[in-house]
């Protein structure tokens, strides 16, 4: 198996998240830009404009290009398991020099960048193991600005779910302008602490539109955006119709004394993309 | 009002601006992040004029080639972090524009106020369209000690914007109204 090409197809992975925003953003981006007028029609003015000019100049769309986070599921059965992780390693390496990237990653106690967006536990990448040959990469380049407002409450279960919506709804209040709305919000309810915050990062994975199938969460999804841009924040604070594109919601059975829920954020660059290796270590990346 | 402003903009010009009005600057700018702002405070010497510039909170993506600096994408940062220096970073410096998204607080404000200032919101992510209007890299300082992202990087911008004023420099502020 070619693992360079398979590096360079983790370049290919990352230069289309960074430079080319999915089909399902951009939509909801131009309908946003139909309903809003004055500043906030302004503001998705300029990010249409600036999605455009990335896609055209393969540019990133964004100067933070994030932390290269990886969302891994294996095919028990593909050839060459034990390289995949440094594949992907090399393949930020190579991506930050080719692309390219912002050097991201700095050393918490000395302040040290590492200049190739890799260090300590970082590419971040969650690993998932299924049936079959083939291995499914997906790519979630997250900012610092919006990973900023995250948040964990550990509610007291007798809030309720009701508790539940409220906390959503004022912490992305508070939140304000500071991650580039609209955003699209990903909420994990239960499990414990880690699991919530994972869940609500895994939840920002799900294509914009696309409801939770259980309609009782689909209906609390749909609850939430209209609360959330009811507030008047707007794209990039400024004031407006649209704070969110989407809120999506995970969930975990919880201890009975537990309400964990995790707030995951994500900017209106809600930059994914996907790979598929196949056994023979051929790649494609959509 | 959308208004076009050539830099350094002279105290009359700030002074008309309101909030919600739209600003294009040619001229020169200066990125500083945390770090920057840290540096620029502690020193007793800069190496360059903040005071004929307009402050971009950002930190960009560049390359290098041909021996010379390129912007890559170059969008601002969260400004809110710069709260606990601004006030007095705008007093040792004079800098009278500062270019951020996300707004800023009351120290801020109150600083912008009393040192004629604004305080304009870039869109943030737009980070390409802005590389585009940035003509020239004039220069870099800290590159070494501070990485990319947190240098002090001088841009030869025109048409910059558009730039939402929205703090202006007689204490009116767009996050502050959308708080009530």
């Amino acid at each position: 198996m070619d693992t360079v090409d398979i590096e360079k197809g983790i370049v290919e992975l990352i230069r289309k998240a960074e430079t080319d925003l999915p089909k399902d953003v951009v939509e909801s981006l131009k309908k946003a830009y139909e309903i809003e007028e004055g500043v906030a029609k302004t503001q998705i003015e300029a990010i249409l404009k600036n999605i455009d000019l990335a896609k055209k100049t393969k540019r990133p769309m964004c100067q933070d290009t994030g932390i290269q986070t990886f969302f891994v599921s294996v095919g028990i059965n593909f050839p060459n398991i034990n390289k995949l992780k440094d594949i992907i390693i090399n393949g930020v390496r190579r991506g930050t020099k080719e692309i390219p990237l912002r050097p991201n990653t700095v050393d918490p106690f000395t302040g040290e960048n590492h200049k190739d967006n890799t260090g300590d536990q970082i590419p971040y990448i969650t690993w998932d193991f299924v049936k079959g040959s083939d291995v499914h990469i997906t790519a979630l380049p997250k900012g610092g600005g919006s990973e900023n407002m995250s948040k964990l409450g550990m509610l007291k279960p007798g809030v309720g779910i009701e508790g539940v919506k409220d906390f959503v709804v004022s912490e992305m209040i508070k939140a304000a302008g500071n991650p580039c709305p609209p955003t699209v919000v990903g909420v994990g309810i239960g499990g414990g602490a880690d699991l919530s915050l994972k869940l609500g990062k895994k939840a920002l994975l799900r294509p914009i539109g696309k409801r939770h199938e259980d309609k009782k969460i689909a209906k609390i999804e749909e609850e939430l955006i209209k609360r959330i841009n009811d507030s008047g924040i707007g794209p990039m604070g400024l004031g407006g119709k649209t704070a969110v594109l989407d809120v999506h919601i995970e969930k975990a059975h919880r201890h009975p004394a537990s309400l964990p829920v995790g707030i995951a954020v994500q900017c209106w660059a809600d930059r994914r993309s996907h790979m598929i290796i196949h056994s023979d270590g051929t790649w494609e990346v959509k | 009002m959308e208004y076009h402003l050539n830099l350094p903009a002279d105290k009359d010009e700030i002074k008309k601006l309101k909030i919600r009005d739209v600003i294009y600057v040619t001229g020169k700018i200066f990125t500083a992040r945390d770090e920057a702002h840290h540096m620029m405070l502690k020193a007793d010497k800069i190496p360059f004029n903040p005071s004929e510039m307009a402050l971009f909170h950002c930190g960009p993506l560049m390359k290098k080639e041909n021996n010379k600096w390129q912007v890559v994408s170059a969008g601002p940062t969260t400004s809110s972090r710069m709260e606990i220096f601004e006030d007095k970073f705008l007093e040792k410096f004079g800098t009278n524009i500062i270019i951020g998204k996300g707004g800023m607080g009351e120290r801020t404000e109150k600083a912008l106020q009393k040192f004629t200032g604004v305080y304009t919101a870039y869109t943030g992510g737009a980070g390409a369209l802005a590389a585009d209007k940035v003509e020239e890299v004039l220069g870099v300082y800290w590159l070494e000690e501070l990485g990319m992202p947190e240098a002090a990087w001088i841009f030869k911008v025109k048409e910059f914007g558009p730039l939402v004023v929205a703090i202006d420099s007689h204490g009116k502020s767009i996050y502050k109204e959308l708080k009530k």
